[in-house]
């Protein structure tokens, strides 16, 4: 039992850190020129500083990931995984919620501030950049899986064992 | 046997002080976080600006167009408003179990439930703030590339009322954080004699 459990987090812990991952890659690799009327420009993720920080979240927590992999399991720093867990998990949850705010704008553009949505001119940009905000969403939802799972082992445990 | 009593009675009475101390502390914490978060919610949800732009001229008649910028207009600050509620009703209810609730018995089950609601309300804040810090940062600065023109030049007391409510949000972000921390602390510290949660202490997530 508690080697699938072990088996289990480990798991999820590896797939987590996919995850991030791969929607940095994602959101680094998109960019696209595109012409309008005379002047061409190039869109970016760097442009947005939303973006940005979604980017620099992504990859602090992918590092994090990928160093908590490697712990033994039966040494004191699991304590501070816990608290870090906590930490990384809502710095996730708001660098996503920033992102999806500015690509909403970007996509669907603000009448009343006289923002034209720019999805329909860089195309393949947009895409990848909703690739990589609906990976960045997969990979919040298992930060929230294993913090809540470490929260409740460290925090009950006798609960744990009775059931 | 006077020097023995004379030294369990100070750690005895520290005990006690320092739970009812926390207790009242933990409470006022709350309480601060219930009114930044419900301040927070109150302005944005109020924040309203009407301007009338002249936008051309034709030959004596200036030609007007009124804008009117609602938070509404805006997902992330719709967003923004649901949190802070939410936050809100969360510290209130807290407040009122904690006040009221002693005599519902649900001791086991009762200090998981509040440490998860507590980090799950936290995560939801900081999604909130997040959202409109990184909008109303759209809003002042414009986005050159996008040709997105920056809108607090125009609707200046519109930009300030929402960065007060931004502040206040923040500050409900790390009076939850605070607070979040220092309950689980606080339980920890107040059961340990009671307990045995020394193997608590020791029992790790693997």
């Amino acid at each position: 039992m508690a080697e699938t459990k072990r088996i289990f987090t480990f798991l999820l812990r590896f797939i987590a850190f996919c995850t991030t991952l791969s929607a940095v890659i994602i959101m680094i690799s998109s960019r696209q020129r595109a012409t309008v009327l005379v002047f061409s420009f190039e869109a970016k993720y760097s442009d947005t500083p939303a973006f940005k920080y979604f980017v620099i979240v992504n990859a602090i927590v992918s590092i994090y990931g990928f160093l908590v992999l490697f712990l033994p399991s039966k040494s004191l720093l699991w304590r501070l995984v816990v608290a870090l867990d906590a930490v990384f998990t809502i710095l996730l949850t708001s660098s996503i919620s920033a992102a999806l705010a500015i690509a909403y704008v970007g996509e669907k553009g603000n009448p009343i501030a006289g923002w034209l949505p720019i999805c329909d001119q860089v195309t393949k940009y947009c895409n990848q950049v909703k690739g990589a905000l609906i990976v960045g969403f997969i990979s919040v939802v298992l930060y929230m899986l294993l913090f809540l799972y470490s929260l409740h082992t460290v925090l009950n445990p006798l609960l744990l064992e009775k059931s | 046997m006077a020097l023995q009593s004379g030294e369990k009675l100070p750690m005895f009475i520290g005990h006690i002080w320092s739970k009812q101390k926390s207790r009242w502390t933990l409470l006022g914490l709350r309480l601060l976080a219930f009114l930044a978060a419900a301040a927070a919610t109150l302005v944005m949800v109020l924040n309203k600006q009407t301007k009338t732009f002249v936008v051309a001229t034709i030959g004596t008649t200036p030609v007007n167009l009124t804008l009117t910028a609602k938070f509404h207009h805006t997902p992330a600050f719709v967003f923004f408003a649901i949190a802070n509620g939410l936050v809100s009703i969360h510290n209130l209810v807290m407040i009122m179990m904690d006040l009221l609730g002693s005599k519902l018995n649900y001791k086991g089950f009762q200090f998981p439930m509040i440490a998860s609601l507590d980090m799950l309300n936290l995560a939801l804040v900081s999604g909130g703030a997040n959202a409109a810090a990184f909008m109303a940062e759209l809003g002042k600065n414009g986005n050159s590339h996008a040709r997105w023109d920056k809108i607090c030049d125009k609707f200046g007391p519109y930009c300030d009322r929402g960065a007060g409510a931004l502040i206040a949000s923040f500050l409900a972000l790390a009076l939850m954080l605070l607070i979040s921390f220092l309950s689980i602390l606080n339980h920890k510290l107040v059961n340990s004699s009671s307990h045995n949660s020394h193997n608590n202490i020791i029992a790790l997530p693997n």
